[in-house]
C-alpha cells in the first residue's frame, strides 16, 4: 500500500530523513516513534504525498508518487485519512459538515443515516451542530478522526493524535483506531508517547518503527 | 459559455459553501464591478454616438458640393450658364440649384449684418450640387469646368469633411479603448481581490486538499463566488449607468454634438452586453488566480 526504497528527503540543503525503505502491508498496524524533531511529521506527509521524496522511490497504492498529477495525488487522498495533532477544520461550518467534507469534495451527498451513526461512533452526535472551535480538544481529535474514515479509506495516518488529550481521551480515541484496524484498516500512528504504545500492543498486533539518525529503524521489545 | 452557466447553477452553492463568507473581498468586488460598469455604459455611449456622428457627417456632407464663379460681371451669367449646362450632363448629380441673392444675403450677414447691399457687390456665384448615391467624378467635372467656364471653382467638401470625419472616428475609437481599459482595470481589481481572498483562506484550501479536493473543486468554489459578485456588481453599475445616459438632454441643434451622447433604438441594448462580459471578466480573472495559487499547495 505505501511502499518506501532507500527515500530521503532533503530541504533547504539539509537532509531530514535517509535511506527509508518500508513496505506497509494491509491490515498492518504501525507506531512511528522518535524524539521530537526526529522526522515523523515529515515522514507522514510523505505517506500521504504532500512532499516528494528527494530521492528514493515511493510509491502509494502501486503507484509511483513523482508519476502523479495534482488530480492523482487529490483522488489518492481519499482512499488514506489523515488526522493532525492540530486538527485542520473549516471554522465556519459545523462538525456534522466538516466531517461530510471528504464526501463533498467528491461531489457526493453524505447519507444522513450514516453520518449520524458516525458521530455516535466518535461520541459528537450532541456536538453535530456545533462549530469546530466550540469543540474541546479531544472532541476536535475525534472529529477529526470521524473525518478522516467518512470516504472508509484504507489507510489511517495519525500525527500525535493524543498530543493534547488526557489519558481517558487518549485511550478512547485509540480503542477506535484499534477497531478501525480490525475492520481491516492500515493504521500508523506517529507519536512518542510510549504509554499509548504499550496499550496498544496488548490488544493488537503492532510494529513499531522509529526514526533516529535521519534513519528508520525497527524498534524492538524495549517498549 | 456553456461551462460558466453550468457552474452558475444552483449545484454550485454547496460548492462555495467551503468558502467562509469575506466581507471586504466581496464589498472590494462588488465596487469594482459596479463602477466599472457604470463607466463602460458611458465609454459605450461615447463610441456609438461618435460612430453615429461619423456616419451622419460623412453622408451628409459626402453628398453635397458646392460650385463658386468668379469672373467679371460681364461673363458671370455666361459662365453660369455653361456650368449648368455641364451639370445637366455629368453623371451622378441628383440636383444643382443657383443660391439666389436672399440665401446668399443669409450667408453673409454673420459677418456684415443684415443692412449688407448684396445686390451691388461683385459677389461670386454659388451652385449648390446634390451628388446621387454612386457619386459623381469630381476630378472629371473640374476638368469639365475648367474648359467649359474657367472661373468656376468646385468644391466637393473633401479638405474640411475628411477631418471632422476622423475626428468622430478617432472618438469612436477611443470610446472603444476605453471599454479596453475598463475591462482590464476590472479584471486586474478583480484578480487582487480574489488573491486576497485566497491568501486569507490558505488554511481552507490546505484542509481541501487533505481531505481530497481536485484543484477544479477549490478554484470553482472561489471563482463561483466572485463571478456572481461581478456579475451582481455589474448589473446594477450598467442600471445606473443606463438611467444616468436616459436623463441626458435629447440631441438637438442648439445643443450639437453633447446633446446627442446618449443610446438610440436598438442601440439600448448594447449595454446589456456589460454585466456577462463582466462576469465572463470575473471568472477568466479569479480561475487564473486561484489555479496560480493553488499550485503552491501541494
Amino acid at each position: 500500500m505505501i511502499e518506501l526504497q532507500n527515500v530521503a528527503m532533503s530541504y533547504g540543503g539539509r537532509e531530514l530523513l535517509s535511506e527509508m525503505t518500508l513496505r506497509l502491508m494491509p491490515g498492518s498496524f504501525h507506531f512511528l516513534t522518535g524524539p521530537s524533531g526526529a522526522g515523523k511529521t515529515t515522514f507522514l506527509k510523505l505517506c500521504y504525498a504532500e512532499l516528494s521524496p528527494s530521492s528514493g522511490m515511493l510509491s502509494l497504492f502501486d503507484r509511483d508518487v513523482r508519476m502523479m498529477t495534482r488530480d492523482d495525488v487529490a483522488a489518492m487522498r481519499q482512499r488514506i485519512g489523515v488526522v493532525h495533532q492540530d486538527c485542520q477544520f473549516l471554522d465556519h461550518l459545523s462538525v456534522a459538515e466538516n466531517i461530510a467534507l471528504p464526501l463533498s469534495v467528491s461531489r457526493r451527498a453524505a447519507d444522513p443515516r450514516e453520518l449520524r451513526e458516525l458521530l455516535s461512533w466518535v461520541g459528537l452526535r450532541a456536538q453535530a451542530d456545533a462549530l469546530p472551535p466550540q469543540l474541546s480538544g479531544g472532541e476536535r481529535q475525534r472529529a477529526a478522526l470521524a473525518r478522516a474514515v467518512m470516504m472508509s479509506p484504507d489507510i489511517i495516518l495519525a500525527d500525535e493524535p493524543t498530543g493534547n488529550l488526557d489519558w481517558e481521551m487518549s485511550q478512547r480515541l485509540l480503542n477506535l483506531l484499534i477497531e478501525l484496524n480490525r475492520m481491516g484498516k492500515t493504521v500508523l500512528i506517529a507519536t512518542h508517547d510510549l504509554n499509548l504504545i504499550r496499550t496498544a500492543k496488548s490488544q493488537v498486533a503492532t510494529r513499531v518503527l522509529r526514526i533516529a539518525n535521519r534513519r528508520l529503524q525497527l524498534a524492538g521489545a524495549d517498549l | 459559455m456553456r461551462w460558466l452557466l453550468d457552474m452558475l447553477r444552483s449545484e454550485g452553492r454547496g460548492v462555495d459553501r467551503v468558502v467562509p463568507p469575506t466581507g471586504f473581498t466581496a464589498r472590494l468586488t462588488l465596487l469594482t464591478a459596479a463602477a466599472m460598469a457604470f463607466l463602460a455604459v458611458f465609454a459605450l455611449a461615447l463610441s456609438l454616438a461618435t460612430g453615429r456622428l461619423a456616419d451622419r457627417w460623412a453622408d451628409a456632407l459626402a453628398r453635397s458640393a458646392t460650385i463658386r464663379i468668379s469672373a467679371p460681371a460681364d461673363q458671370i451669367e455666361a459662365q453660369a450658364a455653361a456650368v449648368l449646362a455641364v451639370l445637366e450632363t455629368t453623371p451622378g448629380i441628383e440636383s444643382f440649384r443657383i443660391l439666389d441673392d436672399a440665401e446668399m444675403k443669409a450667408l453673409l450677414d454673420p459677418w456684415f449684418g443684415p443692412d449688407l447691399p448684396v445686390e451691388s457687390l461683385p459677389l461670386p456665384k454659388l451652385i449648390e450640387i446634390v451628388e446621387t448615391v454612386a457619386g459623381a467624378d469630381a476630378e472629371g467635372l473640374r476638368l469639365r469646368l475648367a474648359t467649359e467656364a474657367p472661373g468656376a471653382v468646385l468644391d466637393d467638401h473633401t479638405r474640411w469633411r475628411r477631418p471632422l470625419v476622423e475626428a468622430a472616428g478617432r472618438l469612436r475609437t477611443l470610446g472603444l479603448v476605453s471599454l479596453v481599459l475598463i475591462g482590464a482595470a476590472t479584471a486586474g481589481m478583480i484578480t487582487l481581490a480574489a488573491q486576497a481572498a485566497l491568501a486569507a483562506n490558505g488554511q481552507v484550501i490546505r484542509v481541501l486538499r487533505l481531505v481530497g479536493a481536485r484543484d477544479q473543486f477549490i478554484a470553482r468554489a472561489f471563482v463561483r463566488r466572485f463571478t456572481l459578485r461581478g456579475l451582481w456588481g455589474a448589473l446594477g453599475g450598467t442600471a445606473l449607468g443606463m438611467m444616468a445616459v436616459a436623463v441626458l438632454p435629447e440631441a438637438d441643434d442648439a445643443g450639437g454634438f453633447l446633446t446627442g451622447l446618449g443610446f438610440t433604438g436598438a442601440h439600448w441594448l448594447w449595454p446589456l452586453i456589460i454585466p456577462p462580459l463582466a462576469a465572463l471578466v470575473a471568472y477568466l480573472a479569479t480561475r487564473a488566480a486561484a489555479l496560480r495559487m493553488l499550485k503552491e499547495v501541494r
